[in-house]
């Protein structure tokens, strides 16, 4: 057995001993390879490549396309690009960076904030060729550098375009911003496989439809054969590739409409998506407080950045589709339809509300003290009488209040041409299951059910998908996938590629019964909770006004708003559509702490709908147009 | 006692050497001296590049110092752990890893991050060592099946990162272990052939931008801008170098910026530009001695876990060498390999080092079985 064993390992041995043989031959083999491979490159070719290498005193130098331009659905430019001079500085070929920054300020004006923008530039992006330490030169100041260029060496002054955006913070959650391309963005281009086409290129899309439609704006880069001197200098150029422009692209939305919505925020946050509900074609998007986007073109500097950020407001937050908020009554008009188109309820049908429904020994009320007497389904949306929706949510059940939602898109995302969106919370007990982790809380209780027919509870949705589910709606059951983007043309082949409005889903529903709940909808508006903010509407309206809870409320506490801290107040909702016949326009407002649906939100709305249906500018707007002023979005270089 | 009589000085020069195999450390040092020299030439921009390689070298001198002092018996103990420590770590990547160039390769440690795939180069073939060593007696097919799955767990983690150039390394290393185990040419020809016939499903597998660097190699022209680039004029740089070089410090390709990476990766373009036919070959002769010298360390190790290290290592120099001048050479596609003993970066050069201590270990303890 011993004797084997050492046998075995005498074997093993030996065979260790071939194999390393074959190793060595092998290694040997393939170094041959690779010194065939270096004689044929460096002797036999020697000649080739010399002439190659000398001859590469011609660089490739990229040449950045222009990028598209973006305008409205009426051809007004939301998004262009204008010509400027910019000091730039190549880090690699100055010595002391700091000595030239403070020899450079005698010539030009840099301020303190032009350096902290430099040095964080200088931090974000590694390799970059030139960096720019100043925007936006003078005219004098060209010249003042241009007569002592001699003197500093890795710098020059470059022409360059700039991203400007002529209505500075309005739709700044839409149109997005552009930023340097960082490490980060880098190593996405190139696993994407579109690093070269950015060669030469600084700046990126980085929010909003800047970076959704980034491949179409960017257009193709093009290359020049530069002959260049032995210092690496361009003496002259040998031949060029021109670059193609990228493509514009128009969007659905109207400018206007947008500008006259966000003056009439003001300075309250909140959100407003407006829908056309016959192709999903976004008319408005707002989210307040917003950023002005023109200040991230140069490198954001860091102050400012830092405000964005840790400002309690969020501006860099795009509500209108991640800003999630419980629907409060205006999810009743659904429940409304989903009761008579179940069966439930008959639009005869009545209750008595005494101003409360006690359930499961707890007293669910009404915000009416005293109830709102006899109710039929009519006027349970245009007064919003919570008790009938309690009755009918605990009628209905949970289950099929749920599964009656759903399809209208609440708890799902839309698929919006935007990144960030959020889903939001449909409350089901499949969710609850889902969500909730010990027994006890994966449990649905009945309880639950009653608030729910309010509009509280768990829900929670995103403004878009109020406006969307108003608008699928308004067009009797017909579902679209919202979109920003109407169509794209290339200006070199002037082909232009239009982005079809895309029905997601179709829900049978009776027109009699959609008809009705426009019918009680539009009575909202004429003798209902919206009737103040709409008193002498011209044209016909259907609408609803909410109410959210932000805190809440202890059993038997009564909500008094002067008790209440700002930002724990209700937030004020409101959706409309207009006109009722044949509805052009769908729209949610959310006012953040704006208390109750016909204070804040409703007046709100017939601001944006007096515009849009009758053209009605609102006072405080005529000034705001940008249009000729370039230097309109400018940042302010004075401190 | 004839140590005690010696001068202070004299003694610690004894006991640092005790252990170092000069034949190795010779060579290792003279591919490093050239290392520097091209390390110089490209760091024309930022001559702090030459110092931190120097200290870097300190570094790695001193881990080899440490390890060959580790007998191999105490090393086959610490072959499991650390394979188990590396697969886990391979799996916090994974989990929690930096994404830095579209890949997520990083692990952070406290203010440090590191790169586990790594530490997997040695821990790999460690693992197989010790693997094959503990079933020394009656190795079957079914051993050679397992030692699979240990070479293919981490593999998949790595080529998952996605580090295909590290995953073939790694894959590589594991494999020589294999091979010198002693796995029969049948079934190493059964796999060859089932390999190329897997081609085309790997072809499936790449990712867009891999793909790309194959083809790119095909034609390099398709690209001038990317990939392309790379091979354009490191070829160029490598071709224009002509029999003696342009000489140190002349290098038009690397001086003009035409070499990307001519720090790291590419260092063998600006060496080869500046040295010529006559350069690479002193490189070549260099790295032939010192596989060689690794391989004659395996054929006279002491035991099966000793000797199929050292084997593995020694052809990891070699893969190393020949992978790397060969890409920059234009005949085997672009893959993050640095060039051995020359590229800059503080890593590589350690687990080259480290794996250099294993050598002089195993070579130091070779006799002991033997008496």
């Amino acid at each position: 057995m011993l004797g084997r064993e050492i046998r075995n390992s005498e074997q093993e041995l030996q065979q260790f001993h071939v194999r390393v043989g074959v190793a060595g031959v092998a290694v040997l083999v393939a170094f041959a390879l690779l010194a065939a491979r270096f004689l044929y490159l460096q002797v036999l070719q020697h000649d080739v490549y010399s002439a190659k290498a000398e001859d590469n005193r011609i660089s490739v130098v990229p040449v950045a396309p222009n990028r598209g331009l973006i305008v409205d659905r009426n051809g007004v430019v939301v998004a262009r690009n204008y010509l400027g001079y910019t000091l730039e500085i190549f880090p690699k070929r100055v010595g002391n960076l700091e000595r030239t920054i403070d020899e450079l300020s005698e010539y030009v004006d840099i301020t303190n904030r032009d350096r902290l923008r430099f040095r964080k530039l200088l931090q974000e992006t590694r390799n970059a060729e030139s960096l720019p330490i100043k925007n936006r030169l003078s005219d004098e100041e060209v010249a003042k550098f241009a007569a002592n260029r001699f003197r500093f060496e890795g710098v020059e002054i470059k022409g360059r375009l700039f991203r400007q955006y002529p209505f500075g913070d309005v739709g700044s959650h839409v149109l997005g911003y552009l930023g340097r391309i960082n490490t980060e963005d880098q190593a996405k281009l190139e696993e994407s496989g579109v690093g070269a086409n950015y060669r030469g290129t600084d700046y990126i899309g980085k929010a909003g439809v800047e970076a959704q439609y980034e491949s179409e704006l960017h257009g193709v880069t093009g290359f020049e054969q530069v002959e260049i001197d032995a210092a690496g200098r361009g003496i002259r150029t040998l031949s060029s590739t021109p670059s193609q422009p990228g493509s514009n692209l128009t969007l659905t939305l109207d400018m206007r409409l947008q500008q006259v919505a966000e003056v009439a925020f003001g300075d309250r946050r909140g959100a407003l998506v407006a829908i056309d509900p016959a192709n999903g074609g976004v008319l408005a998007l707002v989210s307040k407080p917003g950023f002005d986007p023109n200040l991230f073109v140069d490198g954001i500097d860091p102050q400012y950045w830092a405000e964005l950020n840790g400002s309690i407001d969020k501006p860099l937050n795009n509500r209108a589709i991640s800003g999630l908020y419980p629907p409060g009554s205006t999810i009743k008009p659904y429940l409304a339809l989903a009761a008579l188109e179940t069966g439930k309820r008959k639009p005869s049908s009545t209750i008595f509300d005494p101003g409360y429904f006690d359930f499961g020994g707890r007293r669910f009320r009404d915000d009416k003290k005293g109830g709102h007497g006899v109710v039929d389904l009519y006027k349970s949306i245009t007064e919003s009488c919570d008790t009938y929706y309690y009755h009918l949510a605990n009628d209905m059940g949970i289950e099929a209040i749920a599964r009656f939602l759903g399809p209208f898109g609440f708890g799902s995302r839309s698929g919006i041409d935007l990144a960030g969106e959020f889903a939001g919370v449909l409350p089901s007990p499949e969710w609850k299951l889902k969500r909730f982790k010990t027994p006890a809380q994966q449990k649905w209780y009945p309880g639950e059910t009653i608030s729910i027919g309010i509009g509280q509870g768990y829900h929670s949705y995103t403004p878009l998908q109020l406006a969307q589910a108003l608008a699928m709606l308004a067009d009797l059951g017909h579902m679209y996938r919202p979109r920003l983007a109407a169509h794209i043309d290339n200006p070199r082949t002037g082909e232009q590629r239009e982005i079809p409005a895309e029905l997601i889903q179709t829900v049978n529903l009776k027109r009699e019964n959609v008809d009705f709940v426009k019918r009680a909808m539009a009575g909202v508006i004429k003798e209902g909770t919206a009737a103040r903010a709409f008193a002498g509407v011209s044209y016909t309206v259907g609408g609803k006004t909410g109410t959210a809870q932000v805190i809440a409320m202890k059993q038997g506490e009564k909500y008094e708003e002067a008790k209440v801290a700002e930002r724990h107040r209700d937030h004020s909702l409101f959706i409309a559509f207009a006109p009722v016949e044949s509805p052009r326009i769908a729209l949610a407002v959310v006012v953040e702490n704006g208390g109750f649906g016909a204070r804040a939100a409703a007046p709100l709305a017939r601001t944006v709908l007096d515009y849009f249906m009758l053209g009605k500018v609102p006072p405080g707007m005529e000034q705001a147009t940008p249009e000729d002023d370039a230097a309109a979005g400018d940042e302010d270089e004075s401190d | 006692m004839e140590l005690a009589r010696l001068p202070l000085s004299q003694r610690i020069g004894r006991r640092l050497a005790e252990g170092i195999d000069s034949t190795l450390l010779v060579l290792m040092l003279s591919l490093s001296m050239l290392g520097l020299l091209a390390l110089f030439s490209a760091s024309y921009d930022q001559p702090s590049r030459v110092v931190s390689q120097l200290m870097n070298l300190g570094v790695a001198l001193a881990a080899m110092w440490l390890v060959a002092q580790v007998p191999p018996q105490t090393m086959t103990r610490f072959a499991v752990p650390a394979y188990i420590v590396g697969v886990i770590l391979l799996l916090a990547v994974w989990r929690f890893g930096d994404v830095v160039n579209g890949a997520r390769r990083w692990l952070h440690v406290g203010v440090t991050r590191f790169q586990p795939s790594e530490m997997m180069k040695l821990a790999l073939p460690m693992m197989l060592a010790w693997y094959f060593h503990k079933h020394e007696t009656a190795l079957k097919l079914r051993n050679f099946a397992v030692a699979s799955l240990l070479l293919v767990v981490p593999l998949a983690l790595i080529a998952h990162e996605p580090d295909l150039g590290t995953a073939a390394l790694v894959g590589a290393a594991g494999f020589y272990v294999i091979f010198f185990a002693g796995l029969s040419w049948r079934v190493l020809g059964t796999l060859f052939g089932l390999g190329l016939a897997a081609l085309p499903i790997v072809w499936g597998f790449l990712h867009g931008y891999q793909r790309r660097r194959v083809l790119t190699l095909l034609d390099p022209s398709t690209d001038p801008l990317g990939a392309g680039y790379h091979i354009i004029q490191s070829t160029i740089a490598v071709g224009s170098g002509g029999l003696w070089g342009k000489g140190w410090l002349n290098g038009t390709q690397a001086h003009l910026e035409f070499i990307p990476e001519r720090h790291t990766d590419f260092i063998f373009a600006v060496f080869s530009e500046e040295f010529g036919l006559i350069g690479n070959m002193v490189l070549i002769v260099l790295y032939s001695l010192l596989v060689a010298r690794g391989l004659v360390i395996a054929a006279n190790a002491a035991t099966v876990f000793a000797r199929l290290l050292a084997g593995a290592i020694s052809l990891m120099f070699f893969t190393y060498a020949f992978v790397n001048m060969g890409m920059v050479s234009g005949i085997l596609p672009v893959v993050g390999v640095p060039l051995p003993f020359l590229s800059y970066g503080g890593t590589a050069l350690l687990t080259l080092f480290i794996g250099a201590g294993i050598l002089m270990s195993v070579h130091r303890y070779r006799k002991l079985v033997q008496t």
